[in-house]
């Protein structure tokens, strides 16, 4: 069963309706956190038409994600970086079988009804857009459309379940190349996890309480993931995959699946790279078959990327004292 | 000796389908274990498997990609018990098309002669919770949870056990079980246990 935590039963976006024969509900925690289980070890890939869309599902991507420019592309562009053209996502919603995810800019309430309105199948509320709001995220319990949020701490993650996101990923540094700050947050997250799972093996309440006070969250929410010992939704990795390896790498630290941004269609040889990457992501624990995907990629064909310590535009700081 | 049983974990909710599993071995005191299995090698020792929701396209190149298809097929056809959900549904028949897109060229393991339809009640939005009965297995008001789901269009010579709305959402053909719905998202063991009881009566 689905772990539950954080479920408000008076969720706006929750809807009930008698059909012909029975009652039915719709936008259930259970719906909206269960459709990301279904994306587990899988590769979500970031698109801009219809064409790449199609690579992206012939290449076996569990889904793919809508931008109006890939991320590597919003950092050269500069200003205001927005929802994708409706057109396009509708486009590519009829164009392939798997999920279509599109992004909205934080805390912009109306990009996300107007994207659940065009029916996508999961909305990225995403610092690789530019924020409407710095203090505020989207209230996620009133959409029936499930919402995935970055993180780049267990606090901040847990502040996005309280919200009602479905779905966390772990930020990276988008649009670079460059996997280092991913894999420094989910460390980050699985370290933080570590310890609030032997404070609660222990029955340690005085620093459960303690940490809820950190993190800016209620004590059930921290209870309870503690319990667990992982957080309460799926949790993909994204931000500078660029490579089968980095995919291996990341699915290794215990991600459910990858995000990948610029990584493949910044690169020269997207085709082959989405297949080998979705192969590494799939067979990550077996390394002949990684080296078999590392293979069938060209290095001197890969995104260049880029230094993240002399970035002007941190995207991953968005959001993220909210 | 004991029964094993396997989860196709090539993509999708294979943990969750652990769980219920275990639980169900556990509740009917069975003399059972669960694998998640994945190489042709871990696959050939088990004796019922199921295949979870995910991306059917995903699950069916992949699968084809380390040989898992070619021994699944083989042992599924020499009378394995097998449970498809959701995408594990669509890769047990020889047809399928996509509500939106139609025809669709993806690998499929086909051991049912139906025709299916992917996304047949709309898409994510669309996804819902209703009560299902499976009378003919003895299974009543079960909380079907339905994500993006299949359903059959046309069943052939394969029992249908579930309707809903007109359309076909459970079916079972000898030792093949397929669900449109998730019972792996739900705390009811039902259909698990159903399935471990096959998995026994056939090694027996």
């Amino acid at each position: 069963m689905l772990p539950l935590s954080g479920e408000r039963k008076d969720a706006k976006g929750i809807i009930s309706e008698k059909s012909e024969s029975t009652d039915v509900i719709r936008g259930s925690t259970t719906l909206k956190r269960g459709f990301a289980h279904m994306l587990k070890n899988g590769v979500v890939m970031d698109v801009t038409n219809v064409e790449q869309a199609q690579i992206a599902e012939e290449a076996g991507a569990v889904s793919v994600m809508v931008l109006d420019k890939l991320p590597s592309d919003v950092r050269k562009a500069g200003g205001v970086a927005r929802t994708a053209s409706i057109r396009i996502i509708e486009e590519i919603m009829d164009s392939v079988t798997i999920p279509v995810m599109a992004k909205c800019r934080i805390g912009h309430v109306n990009e996300a009804l107007v994207l659940q309105e065009t029916d996508v199948d999961m909305i990225d509320e995403s610092e690789v857009l530019t924020p409407a709001d710095e203090l505020r995220h989207i209230w996620k319990w009133d959409m029936t459309t499930p919402v995935v949020n970055g993180a780049r701490s267990l606090a901040e993650a847990l502040r996005r379940i309280e919200e009602g996101a479905a779905m966390i990923r772990t930020k990276g540094e988008p649009g670079t190349g460059n996997v280092a700050e991913a894999i420094t947050h989910i460390k980050k997250v699985n370290d933080e996890l570590r310890t609030i799972k032997s404070m609660y093996d222990i029955g340690d309440n005085q620093d459960l309480v303690r940490m809820a006070r950190e993190f800016k969250v209620s004590y059930d929410i921290v209870e309870q993931t503690a319990k667990l010992g992982r957080l309460p939704v799926v949790n993909f990795a994204a931000g500078g995959i660029a490579t089968p390896a980095d995919a291996a790498y990341l699915m290794s630290l215990g991600c459910d699946g990858i995000f990948v941004g610029s990584g493949i269609f910044a690169a020269n040889d997207a085709a082959e790279r989405a297949r080998a990457i979705v192969l590494a992501t799939t067979f990550w624990n077996e390394t002949d078959k990684v080296k078999e995907a590392q293979k069938m990629i060209d290095e001197r064909q890969s995104m260049l990327g880029l230094d993240v310590k002399t970035l002007e535009l941190r995207m991953q700081d968005r959001g993220g004292s909210a | 000796m004991s029964t094993k049983i396997g989860i196709l974990a090539v993509q999708g909710d294979v943990a969750e389908n652990l769980s219920s599993l275990v639980a169900s071995i556990a509740e009917l005191n069975e003399d059972a274990t669960v694998k998640v299995v994945k190489t042709p090698e871990e696959i050939s020792e088990v004796d019922g498997l199921v295949i979870p929701g995910g991306e059917s396209t995903t699950i069916g190149q992949m699968s084809l990609v380390n040989g898992s298809q070619k021994i699944i097929k083989q042992k599924v056809e020499s009378g394995m018990p097998v449970l498809g959900i959701c995408a594990g549904m669509v890769l047990l028949a020889s047809n399928a098309s996509d509500k939106v897109v139609g025809k669709m060229e993806q690998p499929l393991f086909d051991f049912l002669d139906i025709e299916l339809e992917r996304n047949s009640f709309g898409r994510q939005r669309e996804s819902f919770e209703a009560d299902i009965s499976m009378d003919s297995i003895g299974i009543s008001n079960f909380n079907g949870v339905f994500i993006r789901a299949p359903a059959i269009s046309s069943a052939g010579d394969v029992e249908v056990l579930a309707k809903f709305n007109e359309k076909i959402v459970a079916i079972k053909k000898g030792n093949i079980i397929g669900t449109s719905f998730h019972p792996e998202l739900t705390d009811d063991l039902a259909v698990h246990k159903y399935f471990v009881n096959l998995v026994k009566e056939s090694k027996n």
